[in-house]
C-alpha cells in the first residue's frame, strides 16, 4: 500500500501511457512521456509560485504580529488568485525610451531558466523529468542564466534604478556562482557522480550529507549562495528597494512583473529543492510516508527559513556581499573540497577527528583575516 | 562568533511568529476593522456637531459665530438667522462647516459660550464628492444632547453642572438666558447693531 | 574618473534623482546624488515639495489657533512641537504653570521621545532592509502610548494638548493606570529591539563606521539632538536649560563616541531608557490633584481672538526628540505675532546631509538619511 502511495504520480503515468500504447506507436509513446513530465511541471510550478507568495506574506504577517492575508476565502487561500488578476488586468506599461523588443523578451526569457532545471530535479523515488547523468551541471548552468534576462531587463528599461540594480545582479550572480558550485564539488567528490538521482541514492538510509562535518558547512555556504542567487534578504541587492526602488523591475508592471516574480519564486523553490537533493537526502526520509512527501516538507522548510531570513535580517551593502562572496565563502569551499576528499580517504574514527580539526583551523584562519571587516562591540559614555 | 546576533535576532522574531499562534490574544496587535471596533476613548475628537434640545428646531446655537471667528482653517460658515422684519434671530440659517478644511483641532468646541458644538465620534465619512458631500450643512450636523450625553457621558455631566448652575444665576437678574463672559459681545453687538439699519 | 586597473576604459559618472517619490527618503525629499559607480561623489538635497506656508499662516492667526497647526510640523511627536510653541508664548506673556500641568508636560514630552525614537529606529531598519518587521514591532508599542494620547487629548497624532499655562485637560481617570503599564512594559520591549537588533552582524557592518559625523563639524553646522550626541558633544537642553522642571529629575545623557549611523541610533536607544526613568520619577513625583492651568493662561485660552500678549519678543526652545525645537515670537501687542519663527531640528541637521554621504554608497546614503531622522512636515515647513 505504502508503495503504491509512494510511487502513485509515476504508476498513474504509466498506466495511461499503456492505455496509450495499445493503439499508438512507440515513439508517439516516447514522445508523450516526454510531454507529460513537461505539462506536469508547467502546470505545477506556477501553483508552487502562488502559494509560495501566499505562504510568504502570511508567515511575515505572523513575524509582525500581524495576521497576513485573510480576506479572500478561508485563510485567505484564494488571495492568490486575486493577485494574479489583479496582475492581469492592470495596465502594461513601456517607457516610452525603453528598448522594445528587449523589454518585452526580458521577463519571457527570465521563467525559462528556473522551469528548465526542474526537469532534473527528484522529486521522489523515480520521480525525476529527466535523469540526466550530468544533472547537476545542468542545474548549475541553466539556473546562472536567468542573470542575463535580468540584465536584459534592467538594460532595456532605460531607468538608472533599473541599470544600477542589474549592475549589482551580474556581479553578485557572478560571485555567489562560484562558491556555490565550489560548495557542491565534495557531493561530487564523494558520490563520484553528477546526476541528481544518484546523489539522492547515495544518502539512503539517513547518510545524509548534512549530517557530516563538511556536508553541514557546505549546505550552509550552498544554501546561503542559493539565498544570493535568488536575490532574497539578506542578498536582495538587485531589487533593495529602499535603495534603488525595485531594481531591474522598476519599469515592469502587471503580468511582466508578475513574471519577474514567478522567476523568483520558483527559482527559490528549485534551490531550495536542489539543497535538499544535495545534502538533506532529497526524498530519503522514514517509510511510512511517501517519498515525494518528505522532499516537499524538506523544500518547505527550506522555503521557510528564507522567508524567515526574510522576516529578520537587513540587507547586506554591495561591497560587504562581494567581501563575503570572496573572502569567506570561496577560501572555505576551497579548503572544503580537501577537508571532504580526507574524510573520503580515511577510514570512520579518522576522517571525523581531521575533519574537524580541518574545519575548526579555516574557520579560525577566516576569523583572524577579515576580523578587520568584522564590527566590535562598543561602550557608550554617559554625561550627568 | 559571526553570526551569533543574527541568530539571536532570528530567535526573537520566531518566538513572535509563534507567539501569534500560541496567544493570539497577545501575539497579534491588529483589530480586523469592519467586523471589530476599538472602543473610542471619550475625548476622542474628529469632527465637529451642533447640538440641539429635544426637537431639531431647538438649536442651541445661537449663531454669535465666535467659532466662525475662532476656527484656525476657517472652515465654519455662518449667515443667523432673520424673521419677517429683517431682526437677527439668535440662531443660525445657515451653518456650514466643510470638513475637507477642518483639521479636527476642537477650538470650536472650546472657546463655544453656549456649549452647542461639539466634537463627534463619527469617523466612518468617506464620500465621493469632495465639492458637495464633504460641505456638510446644518441639517446635517444637528444631533440631540442625549448623543452627546452617549458619546461622551463624563463631559456631559459636567457640562450639565455647568449649565444648571449658570441658569440658576442667570434666572434672578434676567429671564433670558444671557451670557455673561466679555468675549461674547464681540462678535454679537455688530450684529445688534446692525438691526436698526435693516429695519 | 577612471578605474585604475584599465586606464583606457571609460567611465561616465551616473546622475540619479532619488526622490521625491522614493520609498526611503521619509517623505517628499529628494536627493541629487552623482554616483561613480556606487560610489556617491556629489549629493545635493533639494527640499520644499511640502512646504506649506506654516511660518505666514501663524503670522495670521491668533496665539491660541497656531497650537493646532504645530501639531503638523513635525507630525510624529506633535506633543513636544506644542511644548515648545506654550514655552515660547509663557516666556512672551509671563505666563505661569501649575505644577501639575508641569508634571503632565514632561510626561507627555518624554512619551513622544519614546514614539519617536522607536519609530525610527524601525524606519532606519527598514532603510536597511530589514523588511518592516521592526517597524511593526515598534508600531505595536507606539500604539499604546497612543491610545493613551487620545485618551488624554482626544487625538492620537495631532495632540493639540498644551495651553499656554498649562493643558487642555486633566488626566481621565484610568488613564494614569495606562501610563504605568506603558512604563513598566517598555523596557522589555527595548530589551526585545536590542536582541533583535543591536546584536545583528549586518546591521552593525552596514552602520558601523558609516556616515561619520564629527565633532567640530556637528558643532559648526548647529547640529542638535541626539545626532549631536552620538558625536560625543554633550549638549543636551534638558540639562542645559532646565526648562519646565527638568531639574528635578536624575536621567543621565548618553553620548556617542564616533558619530557614525551606529552611534546614532544605539544613542537612541539609550535615551529611551533614561526616558522610562524619567517618566518613573514623574509618575512617582506628581501631585494626586492641582490646577492643569494657571488663571493668567486661562485668559489666555478663554478668547484667543481677545488675547493679547505684551510687546516684546521670546525664544522657547526644548529637546525635541529630534534635536532643539524652538519657536521664537515676535509681539507688537496685538492679537496676532508680528513675527513667528520655527527653528526647526530636522532641516538644520539635515544640512550635514552632503558631507556625510559624500564617498560612501549609494545604499549608505539611504541609511544616513535615515539616521538623521528628518520628518518633512517640519523640514519644509
Amino acid at each position: 500500500m505504502a508503495e503504491t502511495i509512494d510511487q502513485i504520480f509515476v504508476l498513474a503515468k504509466d498506466r495511461f501511457l499503456d492505455l496509450l500504447g495499445i493503439v499508438l506507436p512507440d515513439w508517439i509513446i516516447l514522445l508523450v512521456r516526454i510531454l507529460i513530465s513537461i505539462a506536469v511541471l508547467l502546470a505545477v510550478a506556477p501553483v508552487v509560485m502562488m502559494y509560495m507568495t501566499w505562504l510568504e506574506r502570511k508567515v511575515l504577517g505572523r513575524i509582525q504580529n500581524r495576521y497576513g492575508p485573510n480576506r479572500v476565502g478561508i485563510f485567505g487561500l484564494l488571495q492568490p488568485i486575486a493577485d494574479g488578476i489583479k496582475m492581469l488586468t492592470k495596465e502594461d506599461i513601456v517607457p516610452k525610451n525603453a528598448d522594445q523588443v528587449i523589454h518585452f523578451l526580458a521577463p519571457v526569457v527570465i521563467v525559462i531558466a528556473p522551469l528548465l532545471v526542474l526537469a532534473v530535479l527528484p522529486f521522489g523515488r523515480n520521480m525525476i523529468a529527466a535523469d540526466l547523468n550530468v544533472g547537476l551541471l545542468f542545474f548549475l548552468g541553466v539556473s546562472t542564466f536567468g542573470v542575463i534576462a535580468l540584465f536584459m531587463g534592467s538594460w532595456a528599461s532605460r531607468n538608472k534604478y533599473s541599470l544600477l540594480g542589474g549592475m549589482r545582479a551580474f556581479a553578485q550572480m557572478i560571485s555567489y556562482e562560484i562558491p556555490m558550485v565550489l560548495s557542491v564539488v565534495p557531493v561530487i567528490l564523494v558520490t563520484s557522480s553528477l546526476s541528481t538521482a544518484a546523489i539522492v541514492e547515495a544518502q539512503l538510509g539517513w547518510k545524509w550529507f548534512i549530517f557530516t562535518p563538511w556536508g553541514g558547512f557546505a549546505a550552509l555556504v550552498f544554501f546561503l549562495c542559493g539565498v544570493a542567487e535568488v536575490n532574497r534578504t539578506p542578498f536582495d541587492l538587485p531589487e533593495a528597494e529602499s535603495e534603488i526602488v525595485a531594481g531591474f523591475h522598476t519599469e515592469y508592471s502587471g503580468m511582466k512583473f508578475a513574471l519577474f516574480y514567478m522567476a523568483e519564486f520558483i527559482s527559490t523553490f528549485a534551490i531550495s529543492g536542489l539543497a535538499v537533493t544535495l545534502f538533506l537526502g532529497g526524498w530519503d526520509g522514514p517509510a511510512f510516508l511517501p517519498s515525494w512527501f518528505w522532499f516537499g516538507l524538506k523544500t518547505f522548510i527550506l522555503i521557510l527559513i528564507m522567508i524567515w531570513f526574510r522576516g529578520t535580517l537587513p540587507r547586506f551593502r554591495v561591497d560587504q556581499l562581494m567581501g563575503f562572496a570572496w573572502k569567506v565563502f570561496l577560501p572555505f569551499t576551497l579548503a572544503n573540497i580537501f577537508i571532504a576528499a580526507l574524510w573520503a580517504l580515511l577510514p570512520y574514527p579518522k576522517n571525523f577527528i581531521a575533519d574537524t580539526i580541518g574545519i575548526t583551523v579555516i574557520l579560525t584562519l577566516l576569523q583572524i583575516f577579515n576580523r578587520k571587516e568584522t564590527p566590535k562591540k562598543r561602550k557608550y559614555l554617559y554625561a550627568n | 562568533m559571526f553570526g551569533w546576533g543574527v541568530l539571536k535576532g532570528m530567535l526573537v522574531t520566531l518566538w513572535n511568529f509563534l507567539l501569534t499562534y500560541l496567544w493570539p490574544k497577545k501575539g497579534i496587535f491588529t483589530v480586523q476593522y469592519p467586523e471589530k471596533k476599538l472602543p473610542l476613548a471619550q475625548r476622542y475628537r474628529n469632527f465637529p456637531f451642533l447640538v440641539y434640545d429635544g426637537t431639531p428646531h431647538m438649536i442651541r446655537c445661537v449663531a454669535c459665530k465666535i467659532c466662525e471667528s475662532e476656527c484656525p482653517p476657517k472652515c465654519i460658515y455662518i449667515i443667523p438667522e432673520k424673521d419677517a422684519e429683517g431682526r437677527v434671530q439668535k440662531k443660525p440659517a445657515v451653518f456650514d462647516i466643510d470638513y475637507a478644511i477642518c483639521m479636527n483641532c476642537g477650538l470650536c468646541e472650546e472657546v463655544c459660550p453656549f456649549d452647542s458644538i461639539f466634537m463627534d465620534h463619527e469617523y466612518e465619512i468617506s464620500k465621493y464628492n469632495r465639492a458637495e458631500d464633504l460641505m456638510v450643512r446644518k441639517e446635517a450636523l444637528l444631533k440631540p444632547w442625549e448623543y452627546f450625553a452617549k458619546i461622551r457621558p463624563h463631559d456631559f455631566e459636567r457640562i450639565e453642572a455647568k449649565r444648571a448652575a449658570k441658569s440658576a444665576k442667570a434666572k434672578p437678574v434676567a429671564p433670558a438666558e444671557k451670557p455673561s463672559q466679555k468675549p461674547d459681545a464681540g462678535p454679537t453687538s455688530p450684529q445688534q447693531g446692525s438691526v436698526p439699519k435693516n429695519g | 574618473m577612471s578605474l585604475p586597473c584599465a586606464p583606457t576604459l571609460k567611465t561616465e559618472l551616473l546622475e540619479v534623482s532619488i526622490g521625491p517619490q522614493h520609498p526611503s527618503t521619509h517623505g517628499v525629499f529628494r536627493m541629487n546624488a552623482v554616483l561613480d559607480g556606487e560610489t556617491v561623489v556629489k549629493l545635493k538635497p533639494v527640499m520644499g515639495y511640502l512646504h506649506r506656508n506654516h511660518e505666514q499662516i501663524a503670522e495670521t492667526l491668533p496665539y491660541l489657533a497656531n497650537m493646532p497647526y504645530t501639531d503638523r510640523l513635525d507630525y510624529i511627536c506633535s506633543m513636544t512641537n506644542n511644548f515648545a510653541y506654550a514655552l515660547a508664548v509663557e516666556k512672551l506673556a509671563g505666563i505661569d504653570v501649575p505644577e501639575r500641568a508641569q508634571y503632565l508636560r514632561v510626561m507627555m514630552a518624554e512619551l513622544t521621545r519614546l514614539v519617536n525614537h522607536s519609530l525610527l529606529i524601525g524606519f532606519l531598519l527598514n532603510d536597511l532592509g530589514a523588511w518592516f518587521t521592526p517597524v511593526f514591532y515598534a508600531f505595536r508599542e507606539r500604539e499604546k502610548i497612543l491610545d493613551f494620547f487620545e485618551a488624554v487629548s482626544g487625538s492620537r497624532m495631532m495632540c493639540n494638548y498644551f495651553r499656554f499655562g498649562g493643558v487642555k485637560a486633566d488626566l481621565p481617570e484610568s488613564a494614569l493606570d495606562q501610563v504605568r503599564r506603558i512604563v513598566r512594559d517598555y523596557p522589555r520591549f527595548l530589551d526585545e529591539f536590542e536582541r533583535l537588533l543591536a546584536g545583528n552582524e549586518i546591521l552593525k557592518s552596514r552602520c558601523q563606521r558609516v556616515g561619520i559625523l564629527p565633532k567640530e563639524l556637528a558643532v559648526n553646522a548647529s547640529i542638535t539632538g541626539p545626532m549631536l550626541r552620538a558625536s560625543g558633544v554633550n549638549y543636551d537642553i534638558r540639562k542645559a536649560d532646565r526648562y519646565s522642571i527638568y531639574d528635578r529629575f536624575d536621567f543621565r545623557v548618553p553620548l556617542g563616541m564616533t558619530g557614525d549611523v551606529y552611534d546614532r541610533y544605539y544613542v537612541r536607544v539609550l535615551e529611551m531608557r533614561e526616558s522610562v526613568k524619567i517618566l518613573e520619577q514623574v509618575l512617582k513625583q506628581m501631585p494626586e490633584k492641582g490646577d492643569i492651568l494657571s488663571a493668567k493662561g486661562l485668559q489666555a485660552c478663554r478668547a484667543p481672538r481677545m488675547w493679547k500678549p505684551p510687546a516684546g519678543d521670546a525664544y522657547g526652545r526644548i529637546e525635541s526628540p529630534k534635536g532643539e525645537l524652538g519657536f521664537y515670537l515676535v509681539s507688537d501687542g496685538s492679537p496676532k505675532p508680528y513675527r513667528y519663527h520655527v527653528r526647526p531640528p530636522s532641516f538644520i541637521n539635515l544640512t550635514v546631509l552632503e558631507d556625510l554621504c559624500i564617498g560612501q554608497k549609494i545604499a549608505d546614503a539611504v541609511i544616513i538619511l535615515g539616521s538623521i531622522d528628518i520628518v518633512l512636515g517640519e523640514v519644509d515647513r
